[in-house]
């Protein structure tokens, strides 16, 4: 195909091979087998279709990420978002799963190279549009331990809810990402702070919580599969002080289970 | 007719409200304005939705859809298949098409005769297809294949283009027509394409639509335009969704009707999306207009031709 790029001037029929390599290339002038009422290529009639493709993909990569564009301002944002959308046109009709490179791309733009969090904030509304759209489970009732003798407690183990994620980052990701989803100041932030947070959908709003080192830990235990001893004890060792009282009230309200039982017991299940 | 399809509905799936669409004004579903639109007493005929924004697994979209659904009936508009993709459809594609109609029972599923993916690179754009005997093999078979899964025919919707390929051998209605025929499925008729169309390439509307095969079609969509020009300086229509329906297009779309008889219409909003209240208002013009058609005979010869 690129060896006869060069005879499009002179090519008839305009395949979609070619129309689409002129989309995301302006570089290249309109084929002569796309005419006007005139009869001649119509370099503006054909940029509207130019145009189409790159304000409908970059105002989706604008509706994925609007803290990463508060924080950049509308014009470089959208710059930016133009020059990603050249290199990575999505692979599927589903544009609520767009922009899965964008953090990267935004870590290795050299001119942004003294905002190293940029990344992560992206990676953080990414996850936060997962969420959104993941499976549907009723999660664990408040007082689901409750039902368990207190002598069994540790035994118990957790089927992860759907639309949970926890993320890590080395900076401080999550305070920089919460100020800018509320439209807040990032007075008193120290991006080189790092923190964790818990994403997770309790009710249809996505919610993300930041918690200490510790709490992501004891939940990633959890959802390999772990007991509450183990994860409990895990999470400890990180750090003498962790709260594992407060960890629990956190997991029931952020509902990032859907159901619990003692392991290998039969009928220990609960779900409600 | 085409969009009272009978067909089992699986139990998991019931619905309070009907899934036929009624012969009346009907809004794109936007989901800031789901709230007013379950509050506000004045029920529309029926919303439509894009067939892509509820193939996510669950949360909120499917929530609102769901409530929505038990209230109205509910036509799916796809606008990711690519029906006139020259590399095929995506298998997948379909499935989770064919997921959202089970799901949702909608009265009417329609797709436009256009492209928008090609090697698994997807423009979000409904890129035009040239009207010669091999394009309309393949949008013939591929109807066929997403029919053939569906179980049940769908519309096509006519398209707006910006330029016209020099390699085309029949004309936009003619082509359309071989596909209704050949395909068996029904027509959506965007009367704002129609009049977009027609301006940038320089032909009558009217007589775009006197031979647009009238008894095929199942659904009209009106929405706004943007007028901007070509480097020639002359006027270049673009298909914007994005302000009220223009002066024109109502005029085309009161000859339309009077012609066919009542029939479910659309209006669709985009971008620029106004509060509730003003999508309402440009529903309700298309209503009145529809409250004042007669019956016509022309509606008896969509029946027939629709149950082939």
């Amino acid at each position: 195909m690129p060896a006869r790029l060069s005879e499009l001037s002179d090519e008839y029929n305009v395949t979609q091979d070619t129309f689409s390599s002129l989309l995301l290339d302006p570089e290249i002038p309109c084929p002569k087998g796309l005419v006007s009422p005139s009869g001649k290529a119509d370099a503006k009639r054909f940029s509207v279709y130019r145009n189409n493709v790159v304000v409908g993909l970059t105002g989706a990569l604008a509706d994925i990420f609007p803290a990463i564009q508060r924080l950049l301002g509308e014009e470089a944002f959208m710059s930016l978002a133009r020059l990603f959308v050249a290199d990575n046109p999505p692979t599927s009709p589903l544009m609520f799963k767009y922009g899965a490179g964008f953090a990267e791309f935004l870590e290795a733009f050299e001119p942004l190279a003294n905002y190293p969090y940029l990344g992560d904030v992206a990676r953080i509304e990414r996850l936060w549009l997962d969420c959104f759209h993941e499976a549907d489970a009723p999660p664990l009732a408040l007082d689901a331990l409750a039902a368990f003798p207190p002598e069994n407690l540790g035994d118990i183990v957790f089927e992860k809810h759907p639309a949970v994620r926890l993320f890590s980052s080395q900076f401080a990701a999550v305070s920089i990402f919460s100020a800018n989803r509320q439209s807040a100041a990032m007075d008193g932030i120290d991006p080189a702070a790092g923190e964790d947070c818990l994403i997770s959908r309790p009710d249809a709003q996505v919610d993300v919580r930041q918690i200490p080192q510790a709490a992501t830990l004891f939940f990633q235990t959890l959802f390999d599969g772990h007991t509450l001893g183990e994860a409990a004890n895990a999470a400890s060792n990180l750090d003498a002080e962790f709260d594992i009282s407060m960890a629990i009230s956190t997991m029931l309200e952020a509902g990032i289970f859907s159901s619990c039982k003692i392991n290998n017991e039969d009928l220990g299940e609960t779900g409600q | 007719m085409l969009n009272a399809t009978p067909r089992p509905i699986p139990a998991d799936h019931e619905y309070l409200a009907e899934c036929s669409v009624p012969a009346r004004a009907g809004a794109g579903l936007k989901g800031q304005h789901v709230d007013d639109i379950l509050s506000d007493e004045y029920k529309m005929g029926f919303f439509e939705v894009h067939a892509e924004n509820y193939m996510g697994e669950g949360g909120l979209p499917h929530q609102a859809l769901t409530e929505i659904r038990n209230n109205f009936p509910i036509t799916v508009h796809g606008v990711g298949l690519s029906i006139g993709s020259e590399k095929g459809l995506d298998k997948d594609h379909i499935e989770r098409l064919a997921k959202v109609v089970d799901r949702y029972q909608p009265g009417i599923v329609s797709e436009h005769l256009a492209w928008s993916t090609h090697d698994n690179h997807y423009y979000n754009d409904l890129l035009p297809v040239p009207y010669d005997q091999a394009t309309l093999d393949r949008v013939v078979s591929h109807i066929g294949q997403v029919q053939d899964r569906l179980k049940r025919p769908i519309l096509l919707e006519n398209p707006s283009t910006y330029v016209a390929f020099e390699q085309s051998t029949m004309s936009e209605t003619d082509f359309i027509t071989e596909i209704a025929r050949r395909a068996g499925c029904g027509l959506l008729l965007d009367i704002n394409n129609v009049f977009v169309s027609a301006t940038n390439h320089k032909y009558s509307p009217e007589k775009y639509l006197s031979e647009f095969p009238l008894g095929h079609v199942g659904e009209i969509h009106l929405a706004g335009h943007a007028e901007d020009k070509d480097d020639d300086g002359e006027t270049l229509l673009i298909d914007a969704h994005d302000r009220p329906v223009a002066d024109e297009v109502w005029k085309l779309y009161k000859d339309v009707v009077t012609q066919m008889g009542p029939i479910p219409t659309l209006i669709e909003w985009d971008n620029d999306v106004p509060e509730w209240r003003i999508l309402r208002r440009e529903a309700k013009i298309a209503e009145a207009i529809l409250d004042a058609v007669p019956e016509h005979p022309l509606l008896g010869e969509r029946h027939a031709s629709a149950a082939e």
